[in-house]
């Protein structure tokens, strides 16, 4: 694993009004490396993915992927550098097939014009060919084979997520942003999750960037952890220092001060406000 | 119930998916080369109108159905292509020649209406076309040197190379011949990444961004080619009416236009060309039943828009697919008989919609 980062955020900062969404953020992401943003919600993680995929800008500060600034690329540019990302909330083409979702993801990779499109030339037809093997080296991967034809609107939540995530492997990234891969899915299906994760690592070598709330799945796949709380940086180092971190506990739990208040002298009667 | 096995990915790109296809095309194209020996002259005379509203459906199907941009002024792109035509066929240009210029004058103010569609979106694209509806007509009307004003302008029969085309049979060929490589054109569009550009931006904008399509170059695309397909519409009508006026172009041209394509089935090519036989055989099929229902309804004034206005509240509430989706489901109905399920095409609601990135 190399040490030059892939994608580098500098003292980004958002400010939506008189809300600081994010509050100077700085991380490295290495290349190879599954990097994970967790936080509490409204931390700032999804805020922080959008201005990678430059759905916003930032106030201030700056973001380079593979030496090149972003914040001057128009967002639809971000894809062809080999940025892909899945949503939250599962974004498909929900009245096409999976198919066809997959293939929307080859964009990036088209090479037929306007005209050989209209024609249909052999040069179309060709790059559609090509287009399909992709798809299909994807949908084998990811055991997407029963569901190539189906219509996204029909499929289960499950298996839309893995839609989602196979249509982002298709347009080939360098960088996978994931925005909770694992939300809405069951013990087994986020356990499947965790294996494609590594998959996507180690076999395709694809470096990933995702925000994620299961632990579990964070302590199996990641290499570093980032924890956010307010827009701003808590800590960062690996799943398990981070988990123990004093500032991420706070943030998740509250402090060790406010237990206490709460905690009853040995032998005192419970506190009942009635009796009071 | 048809089970196609696949064995390479050719079969998903081709046009005909299977040998039903092959046939049934075959069969409807057959149809239509006899077309001008089996059916009278006004039929025929029908089906050529037939035939040029369905390739204007096709363009506007392209910039509704596909790119999910609602244009309230397409008639518009319809007069320009049919003034451009008259106005250059009376010049002596051959047919060729001035149906290239309509549908590139068409496409070229397509194109200058669809640069406010990369700002204004819904509703607000909707004026800006109707809008703009009304100014090309109020120009078609005041630009008398030009366009004849409101008395109108008589159109020659067209030309190609010499070839005069002026019986009604020639013509409805020549129809047929644009209307088949306008079908050809979409359908290619429409398997080939521009045709998915085209309905990833129908379907979520913010996700087409981030799969890499340029938004504003596919949005103005849209409207420049189904532009011109009106535009080549326009000019395939003024040489059918040999007369055109300004008052042909208006907003109720447009709406007809709109409601042809949405009462065919917004989204699918057939669905073009069902509105197209709808459009052109309502008015008929009002003046048939006029004579069988009591003068008070049969007679008064504006029947055939309340009639127009009840078919397109009717489908919009009971079938918002369309002719072509009642079709779909009707063939359902046939392949799984009897296993057909109420059910079937009930579409999911789905869920969490609310975070959408807007």
């Amino acid at each position: 694993m190399s040490t030059t980062p892939l994608l580098s955020a500098r003292d980004l900062t958002v400010r939506f009004g008189g809300v600081l969404a994010v509050n100077q953020v700085s991380f490295d992401v290495r290349e190879g490396e599954v990097f994970t943003l967790i936080g509490p919600n409204g931390a700032g993680k999804t805020t922080v993915f959008n201005l990678i995929s430059r759905i916003y800008t930032p106030t201030s500060g700056s973001i380079s992927f593979a030496g090149q600034p972003l914040s001057s690329l128009p967002p639809h540019k971000v894809a062809s550098l080999g940025i892909a990302r899945t949503f939250q909330n599962i974004e498909l083409f929900e009245h096409a097939s999976v198919l066809h979702n997959l293939l929307i993801g080859r964009h990036t990779h088209r090479q037929t014009g306007l005209w050989s499109d209209l024609f249909f030339t052999g040069k179309a037809r060709e790059a559609e060919l090509k287009a399909r093997e992709k798809a299909e080296e994807v949908i084998d991967f990811l055991d997407l084979q029963h569901y190539r034809d189906s219509l996204v609107a029909g499929l289960p939540y499950g298996i839309r997520k893995v839609v989602e995530l196979a249509r982002a492997l298709c347009t080939e990234p360098k960088l996978l942003l994931l925005d909770e891969p694992s939300s809405g899915l069951n013990v087994e299906e986020t356990d499947d999750m965790a294996f494609w994760i590594q998959d996507i690592q180690q076999e395709l070598g694809i470096t990933v960037l995702m925000v994620e709330h299961d632990m579990g799945l964070v302590s199996k796949v990641s290499d570093r952890v980032l924890a956010m709380n307010q827009g701003e940086v808590l800590a960062m180092g690996s799943p398990r220092e981070v988990q123990s971190h004093p500032g991420v506990v706070e943030a998740y739990l509250g402090t060790i001060d406010d237990v206490s208040n709460l905690r009853r002298p040995a032998g005192a009667p419970l506190a009942r406000p009635e009796a009071a | 119930m048809r089970f196609i096995f696949k064995t390479d990915y050719g079969q998903d790109i081709n046009l005909a998916k299977h040998g039903g296809h092959v046939f049934w095309y075959s069969a409807l194209m057959l149809l239509l080369l006899a077309a001008p020996w089996l059916f009278a002259e006004y039929w025929l005379a029908q089906l050529t109108f037939v035939l040029i509203y369905a390739i204007v459906g096709l363009g506007l199907m392209l910039l509704a159905g596909f790119t999910g941009l609602f244009s309230l002024g397409h008639a518009a792109f319809l007069g320009v292509g049919a003034y451009t035509q008259a106005v250059l066929t009376n010049l002596g240009l051959p047919f060729p020649i001035a149906l290239a210029c309509a549908a590139g004058l068409s496409a070229a103010v397509g194109l200058v209406v669809g640069l406010p569609a990369l700002r204004v979106k819904g509703i607000y694209l909707g004026m800006a076309t109707l809008s703009f509806g009304f100014i090309v007509e109020e120009v078609l009307a005041r630009w008398e040197s030009v366009t004849g004003g409101n008395a109108g302008i008589h159109v020659k029969a067209p030309n190609i190379l010499g070839w005069k085309l002026d019986t009604g049979t020639e013509f409805y060929f020549l129809c047929l011949l644009l209307a088949v490589a306008a079908t050809l054109g979409i359908l290619n569009l429409l398997r080939a990444p521009t045709g998915r550009a085209f309905v990833a931006i129908r379907d979520s904008e913010i996700l087409a961004q981030s799969k890499g399509i340029h938004l504003a170059y596919y949005k103005t695309l849209s409207f420049a080619l189904s532009a011109a397909l009106a535009g080549v519409g326009g000019a395939l009508y003024a040489h059918k009416l040999q007369f055109i006026s300004p008052d042909q172009f208006n907003i109720l041209q447009s709406i007809d236009l709109l409601l042809m394509i949405v009462i065919g089935g917004l989204g699918s090519v057939h669905g073009a060309f069902l509105g197209a036989i709808f459009l052109i055989s309502m008015p008929q099929m009002i003046a048939l039943s006029k004579d069988y229902l009591p003068d008070a309804i049969g007679q008064a004034p504006g029947l055939q828009g309340v009639v127009y206005g009840l078919v397109l509240i009717a489908f919009v509430l009971f079938e918002p697919l369309g002719l072509y989706g009642r079709w779909l489901k009707v063939r359902t109905w046939l392949q799984l008989f009897p296993f057909y399920r109420k059910g079937m095409f009930k579409r999911q609601k789905s869920f969490q919609k609310s975070d959408r990135l807007k």
